[in-house]
């Protein structure tokens, strides 16, 4: 499947080395997705310049090149912000260029890779919520699928101030509503809050997550915990870097949750180390996005593919 | 008469950490009647850790602070109602929200060097008419020039008031000064400083702050706060009176507020114990200090390690959950240390 970035800021030319090296996001397989072009708006960008010397189209024409070339492609990733998402969705839709959208536009549904990777693989847009909810929507659903109802979820995602961007500082809000619903959503919670902090400590730290889950009365502990084990392999398949920074552990309370009291929270304190593909390896944050983006980007090509082969 | 500096009083914001934010509605009306009765023009209302700030991170709210900030706003007769909001934690729909009930100041608080993400709230707060005063916190962690950069773009998104807050108490009289002196050379807005008592300078370093042109102080009545508490707004009253400044509120009626209420309301005296001055010390948030020590309880490691390894990881306000991540390291350390240790004697 023939593929743009558009967007040459640091998600997009980390998420445009990816592709590059051929292998697939599992980086076991070969990819499917086959890129074409990084696009941006500024012909002295780093990004673009890297692009052309790797052999690939570099041009500066943003959004409108992305439609302008609408034969020669069939999806576009889109790291540029939220406010450039919304106000080009529906073109790219219209030219009939799937987008997957790395920005917290929410213009289309969410996923996240870990857990509802193939439910909307026809969808002509697809969200990707932020890097903090794909680090933490996945460790809400593994609780949540331990008991039966999971009142209340928290994340708090601490990045370095090195790898927090124009875009998430200007928008921050966004980050944590459209975090906050995916808890929801996709992770299965009845309530929920997301936190976003920022470290200015130098060296910077790595991405950290923490999730915390509360456990209603009679939950089996060791059925939760065992599940945030296996969804830490789960999601290792694709962001090698992710992992339990300690045991995940289980508090006794009483909280007074949003969703009602509960005698118990899980806590599960994450760090996502980056693949260092183009940023350093402490900014998991980034990793973490352009690796599911791929991953989702993968899972779209693959069933267009069984699609062409059925009919 | 006017006053010299304005007092802005945070008992039912800071002074929510002390009590684990179990603020209830008859506190918040005895408190706001003392404050009026003493003549303070502002106080601030909120979760601890600013609207929003009711979570498993920093601690639930007793009493949804929303249900809270209205009653205040009904009770008060004279104050001007201020809410903290943290980017991040709270939401600018929060400030909508809560100017509707009637708060007219929005003290928008961040990290020392990360003024950029407060742009979106006060520009919020300013469309809604309401004072916006910029708020940096930690501001030991930044060098004056540094303080100066960030209160800049405050004043450009609109700040009306720039604060600068020593959050871990960790600041000398001479480290306010200086601070203060920059600000005030550099800024065109008037300039705050919230001090924080773990070194036992808060009134002190209130009082340098005054003399270096600040024309806003905060405090919290009986010190009740973060870390070994706020700097004692009763306290503040009488040593500028003595000092010949006139702060416009009555120290007495603040005396009566700080004993007759509010002192009995605390479940801990607010002492610079041990764990307290190692947060000055060590420059760590205050707010972190129950917290830690419920770690330590529960995990059985000293609350002392706990602050200092906080403070080697230059933690910043927020980082709650990194007390628990620090807690279960040292189980594993000690555990590792006490195996070395009967391997060696065997």
């Amino acid at each position: 499947m023939r593929c743009a970035i558009l967007g040459s800021g640091n998600i997009g030319t980390d998420l445009m080395m990816k592709l590059m090296k051929g292998t697939d996001a599992s980086g076991s397989g070969v990819t499917p997705l086959e890129l074409v072009a990084l696009v941006g708006i500024d012909p002295q960008s780093d990004g673009l310049a890297r692009a052309r010397r790797l052999g690939i189209e570099g041009p500066h024409e943003g959004p409108d090149w992305i439609v302008d070339h609408a034969d020669d492609i069939d999806m576009v990733f889109d790291a540029t912000s939220a406010y450039v998402h919304v106000a080009h969705a529906e073109r790219y839709k219209e030219a009939g260029i799937v987008a997957v959208d790395l920005t917290p536009a929410a213009v289309g549904p969410k996923v996240i890779a870990a857990v509802n990777l193939t439910e909307h693989l026809d969808a002509p847009n697809i969200n990707m919520v932020t890097c903090g909810g794909q680090a933490t929507t996945p460790m809400v659903y593994a609780i949540r699928r331990a008991i039966d109802l999971l009142p209340y979820a928290e994340m708090v995602s601490t990045v370095s101030s090195r790898s927090a961007g124009p875009g998430t500082r200007q928008n921050i809000d966004e980050f944590t509503k459209t975090t906050s619903t995916a808890l929801r959503e996709i992770g299965g919670a009845q309530t929920s809050k997301a936190i976003i902090i920022l470290n200015p400590a130098e060296p910077p730290i790595m991405m950290r997550n923490t999730v915390f889950g509360g456990l209603p009365e009679g939950t089996d502990h060791d059925a939760v915990i065992e599940s945030i084990y296996a969804m830490e392999k789960d999601v290792q398949k694709y962001v090698p870097g992710y992992r339990l920074k300690n045991p995940p552990v289980i508090e006794e309370g009483p909280y007074l949750t949003p969703g009602g009291e509960v005698p118990h929270r899980a806590v599960v304190l994450l760090e996502v180390e980056g693949a260092g593909d183009y940023l350093p390896p402490y900014a998991g944050n980034l990793d973490i996005m352009t690796a599911a983006a791929q991953r989702i980007g993968e899972a779209i090509a693959h069933h267009k593919a069984d699609q062409k082969a059925g009919a | 008469m006017s006053a010299d500096y304005r007092l802005i009083d945070s008992t039912l914001r800071d002074g929510s950490h002390a009590i684990s934010h179990q603020y209830y509605a008859d506190d918040v009306i005895k408190i706001v009647q003392g404050l009026d009765a003493a003549g303070v023009q502002v106080f601030e209302i909120a979760h601890g850790d600013g609207i929003g700030g009711s979570s498993f991170n920093y601690g639930f709210s007793a009493v949804p602070e929303k249900e809270l900030i209205a009653r205040a706003c009904e009770v008060t007769t004279n104050a001007k109602i201020a809410c903290l909001l943290l980017p991040g934690i709270g939401l600018a729909d929060d400030l909508r929200e809560v100017n509707e009930m009637g708060v007219q100041v929005a003290r928008i608080a961040v990290h020392c060097t990360e003024a950029d993400i407060t742009e979106q709230h006060i520009k919020v707060a300013k469309s809604l008419g309401m004072e916006a005063i910029g708020f940096l916190m930690m501001a030991h962690a930044n060098s004056p020039e540094g303080l100066v950069e960030q209160a800049k773009l405050l004043q450009s998104y609109g700040a009306d008031t720039i604060y600068i807050a020593d959050s871990a108490g960790a600041m000398t009289t001479e480290d306010v000064r200086r601070r203060v002196n920059a600000l005030v050379e550099n800024i065109d807005v008037p300039i705050g400083v919230h001090a924080h008592n773990n070194l036992s300078m808060a009134v002190a370093n209130s009082i340098a702050a005054y003399e270096e042109g600040a024309k806003n102080l905060d405090g919290t009545s009986a010190g009740l706060g973060a870390g070994a508490g706020n700097c004692p707004t009763e306290i503040l009253a009488a040593v500028s009176t003595k000092y010949g400044i006139e702060t416009g509120v009555d120290p007495f009626a603040l005396m009566d507020l700080a004993e007759e209420v509010v002192r009995p309301l605390m479940p801990r005296q607010q002492v610079i114990d041990r764990a307290g001055l190692i947060l000055g010390y060590a420059g760590v948030y205050g707010s972190f200090l129950l917290h830690a020590q419920r770690a330590a309880e529960r995990y059985n490691v000293p609350v002392a390690e706990i602050l200092l390894e906080l403070g080697e990881r230059k933690v910043v306000g927020g980082q709650e959950d990194m007390i628990i991540d620090v807690a279960l390291e040292l189980v594993t350390k000690h555990a590792e240390q006490e195996k070395a240790g009967k391997d060696t004697t065997a």
